[in-house]
């Protein structure tokens, strides 16, 4: 199948591939890039292990094309966090057994990541509204609401003290 | 002792040892993405696998025509049985002495099932050619009602035609598989048939799914320079797996290495052997180049290892006053066309004869029968020791059921029956010698901490203001109390394809006081790495943090039958403290030597060896372990090793009692989990942290299984439930806040006291919420239905109980 050139902005660089147009985006991510963050749980869009962020919006990969990622801003899990340290996300992940497996871990942080972006502030019900579309089989969520609740607090409070 | 000394307390949490809520050392890897999963791996020159699967549950194969297939370019080749056969390789052998086709030989059993095995250049092309193979199919008569089976003409397995002898015993009907018997029947009927009370109930444990979230697959990589073949997959088991795939391969077992790496959830699915596992190894030595399979969630769904599918015939008895005096159980368990059930070898069904529950029941009979259906093969134990969540969740429903015939109290009637105290250790009527605890005391607490009288009288109050019109909600309060038998097993009655069940520990301290400790096990999540370091921290009195646990490659790992039935903990943990003590043993000798006193004037304390009553003279680990590397000590080996292999004396019984308060709106059967009090004693504990959370997923498991997680087939035997579109998985949406709470009975026998505990949620889980919904209608004259509660069937509940009558 002809192959086309797709350009994209993945965690901050400038990043080429070349795609057959049926190609889904989380295969390119995790494949051409090795960006093996994002994982495959379903390849239906319900499970969210796939998440991503795309031009500020949460996006399961395994539901685009990589083709349509023409131009676009995406983050990933890798992109979270630095260097130097842990993202506050991930820290408070850690801090309150917010994972146990593991494999739905990066798109349930990511897709956190953009929640907290759209509503800094939420509730316990917010958040488990908007995490709704990410399934994880081992924790029972109630760790995770508590990291995301948690993280939501820390990055209030540095703001609030940056001001 | 001077003042830069830390003192004793400040040594102890130094160690971060046992009982400390140690952060997760795996967790900064997952949290970055940096975990390593199977579909992470990718060798040079990779192939991708991929199956052309039955669209039909019974049909004869009448050609398959590859060749459109083999003209795509990128495809490699397409393997059917005909190509398998001549290495013997077209079946292989089950875990439950059954055997099971890679590829379908001549017909197939069910739909899904593997028929041709495409290896192309990547996944895209594999893809296209699984359509391009044209299979004829001429169909046949479908069952998928095991009791139908047993009287139907229409033989299943036409190579066992003829066969009246299974591997566990006699076969009554050429779709029957065996029947296992535990108990006396003849008494059992004498006592039941004489009691004053007698309670009566058929209930089926519906067929679910395990459906951890990353799906099975493997990586084969046949090296033919060397000879070697490296084996990566989603195992929960890779030594048996070794074993297996010596056995079926005929290459030498030390020219295999099976590494499990990141494993993404497991929960009994990754325990069995798939036909992809067969081909893609195949695959590997014809082509010799690595061959990657990972199935999708459909086809996880549709073929590899459901879980359940128990009809189960109950008769409990019981005096007037509630004393229960005996219990009958027939079970009908349809395994789908294979037996592929992972069970130790002498349990055809498991610990299925757990069923007596908590109680003391003076007599008890168990007989199971296996039927071959036209539905996949599995049968593994989703999230529990071997069929235990089906052993309680029919004794807590016949207690109940009692209840009702008794209109007495259900938490009551558990309490006049549990076991007490004073019995332990306890030999219940149908085989097993429960090691220890204390029922009245955890049921107490748990009974106490939800204000059990005032949710009664509550829920009476509801009750009433239903019949005057002024509510359309009622309230279930859901009651169990579960004993779990996990930890298999010892060798003298446990082994998988004969291999016994124990499980192991190597330990390497190094020079500078570090350490590396390895397992037979492997972890899918339960977080080995952080608790297994802590067991060693205070057995050896080397801080966790500088412990490394490794596991699942095994080159490098010790010997274990693997991670499930809750069996890490109570076995490999075990073998990791007996290896400590053996460490310490050795590093007795060397601290004895260094401080120039005799062995026995030293005595071990935290992390050091200090000279019996002058505490100021000491060794610490650290220096014990330097001097073991260099200094030549007299009648002592150079170096600081241990290994373990632990065979358990017995299994271990952890035990919980739960409380739900559910409100179930009774014009759309929505139900919502007001409280979830869940009360465990799972004996010394390790990791609070890592326990809470595997009780919170553990539960989370349960309410799907109860609540509306279900493989469906229709009558032609297609699966309607094989995507999550229709495969119910909670999201955070439909998940309660659960409290934990928690009593501690040591295991008598285990070395640390510990008895496991990634299971028991779902256990005690699966009975409560189901008690929960049926005990909301019981005032409205229910007895029983089955699960899943989903939305529509608990309408359909109301509606037959006349409550949408105006």
């Amino acid at each position: 199948m002809t192959k086309q050139i797709v350009e994209m902005t993945v965690n901050g660089e400038t990043r080429e591939v070349m795609v057959e147009p049926r190609e889904l985006l989380i295969y390119v991510l995790r494949e051409q890039l090795r960006l093996t963050g994002p994982h495959v749980g379903c390849e239906t869009s319900h499970c969210g292990a796939c998440t991503v962020e795309i031009n500020g919006k949460s996006v399961k990969s395994c539901t685009m094309f990589a083709v349509q990622a023409q131009g676009a801003e995406i983050t990933t899990i890798e992109g979270l966090g630095s260097p130097d340290g842990l993202h506050v996300l991930q820290e408070s992940f850690k801090e309150h057994h917010g994972l146990q497996c593991g494999y739905c871990t990066p798109g349930m942080i990511t897709r956190a990541h953009r929640l907290l972006q759209e509503n800094p502030n939420p509730t316990e019900e917010e958040v488990r509204f908007g995490m709704a579309g990410n399934i994880c089989r081992c924790t029972g969520y109630q760790n995770i609401v508590k990291s995301i609740l948690s993280a939501a607090a820390e990055i209030n409070s540095a703001s609030e003290a940056a001001q | 002792m001077n003042d830069l000394t830390p003192d004793r307390d400040e040594r102890v949490a130094n160690l971060k040892g046992l009982g400390c809520s140690r952060k997760r050392v795996e967790d900064a890897r997952f949290t970055q993405g940096k975990g390593n999963y199977i579909d992470d791996i990718s060798l040079p020159g990779m192939l991708h696998g991929d199956f052309v699967r039955s669209p039909y549950a019974h049909a004869r194969v009448k050609s398959i025509n590859t060749d459109a297939a083999m003209a795509l370019d990128g495809v490699i080749a397409v393997l059917t049985a005909k190509d398998l056969e001549p290495l013997s390789l077209h079946w292989m052998p089950t875990l439950a002495g059954d055997k099971q086709m890679v590829l379908a030989d001549g017909k197939v059993l069910f739909q899904g099932q593997e028929v041709a095995f495409v290896v192309a250049r990547d996944r895209y092309i594999a893809a296209d050619a699984v359509d391009l193979v044209e299979v004829e199919y001429e169909e046949l008569p479908v069952l998928v009602d095991p009791f139908e089976a047993l009287k139907s003409e229409v033989v299943l397995r036409e190579d066992l035609d003829g066969q009246t002898e299974g591997a566990h015993g006699p076969r009554k009907h050429h779709n029957h598989i065996f029947t296992w018997e535990v108990g006396d029947e003849a008494g059992t009927n004498a006592v039941i048939d004489d009691a004053d009370v007698v309670a009566e109930e058929t209930m089926y444990y519906h067929r679910t799914h395990p459906c951890p979230l990353e799906p099975c697959g493997c990586l084969a990589s046949m090296d033919k320079v060397n000879g070697k073949l490296t084996l990566y997959g989603t195992f929960q088991a890779p030594h048996v797996v070794r074993t297996v795939a010596s056995l079926l391969s005929g290459i030498e077992e030390h020219n295999i290495r099976v590494v499990s790496p990141d494993i993404g959830g497991g929960f009994g699915n990754k325990v069995g052997v798939y036909p992809g596992y067969v081909c893609s190894i195949v695959a590997s030595i014809v082509t010799g180049v690595p061959v990657k399979w990972v199935e999708d969630r459909m086809e996880n769904l549709m073929t590899t290892a459901f879980a359940r599918d128990y009809w189960m015939k109950g008769r409990i008895s019981a005096t007037r006053e509630g004393k229960i005096t005996g219990l009958h159980c027939h079970v009908t368990a349809d395994h789908g066309a294979f037996d592929a059930c992972a069970d130790p070898t002498k349990f055809p069904a498991g610990f299925m004869n757990i069923c007596t529950g908590s109680y003391d029941i003076p007599i008890a009979y168990l007989g199971v029968d296996g039927v071959y259906t036209n539905k996949a093969p599995g049968g593994v134990s989703y999230r529990c020791s071997f069929r235990v969540t089906e052993a309680v969740y029919f004794i807590e429903r016949m207690i109940e059921v009692l209840a009702i015939e008794l209109n007495m109290d259900a938490a009551e009637l558990r309490r006049i029956n549990f076991i007490r105290k004073e019995q332990f250790p306890y030999q219940s009527a149908l085989g097993w010698e429960y090691d220890s605890g204390d029922y009245h005391t955890a049921w107490d607490k748990a009974l106490a901490a939800v204000d059990y009288e005032g949710l009664r009288k509550e829920q009476a109050e509801r009750v009433e203001a239903f019949k005057r019109g002024e509510t359309r909600t009622l309230m279930g309060i859901g009651l169990s109390f579960f004993t779990e038998i996990v930890g298999a097993g010892p060798v003298k009655n446990c082994d998988i394809l004969g291999m016994g069940m124990f499980d192991s520990c190597e330990i390497r301290i190094h020079p500078t006081g570090s350490a590396i400790a390895r397992l037979g096990t492997i972890s899918q999540g339960q977080g080995h790495a952080t608790t297994f370091a802590q067991i060693l921290a205070s057995e050896i009195g080397i801080p966790a943090d500088s412990i490394t646990i490794e596991e699942g490659d095994t080159d490098t790992a010790p010997y274990g039958l693997g991670t499930y039935g809750s069996r890490s903990t109570p076995v490999a943990g075990a073998a990791t403290a007996m290896a400590g003590r053996k460490i310490r043993a050795k590093a007795q000798m060397i601290a004895a030597y260094l401080l120039e006193v005799h062995d026995d004037d030293v005595e071990f304390d935290v992390d050091r060896f200090v000279v019996k009553g002058a505490p100021e003279r000491f060794k610490t680990m650290g220096e014990i372990a330097y001097a073991a590397y260099n200094q030549a000590i007299p009648g002592v080996e150079p170096g600081l090793e241990a290994v373990s292999y632990y065979d358990p004396p017995n299994m271990t019984y952890p035990f919980g009692a739960y409380v739900c308060v559910m409100d179930i709106d009774v014009d759309t059967g929505v139900t919502d989990i007001r409280r979830f009090y869940a009360l465990d004693d799972c004996g010394t504990r390790i990791n609070p942290m890592v326990i809470e959370g595997q009780i919170h997923g553990g539960l989370t498991e349960a309410l799907a299984v109860a609540m509306g997680q279900e493989i469906a087939y229709d009558d032609m035997g297609n699966v309607k439930t094989g995507t999550l579109m229709d495969f119910f998985l909670p999201t955070a949406w439909e998940v309660p806040n659960y409290e934990t709470d928690h009593t501690v009975t040591p295991s008598p026998h285990h070395p640390i006291g510990a008895k496991g505990v990634g299971e028991s949620p779902h256990v005690g889980g699966v009975p409560c919420f189901s008690n929960a919904v049926q005990d909301a209608f019981r005032p409205f004259g229910l007895r029983h239905t089955n699960m899943p509660h989903d939305h529509w069937r608990i309408w359909k509940t109301a509606n037959g109980l006349g409550l949408h009558d105006t």
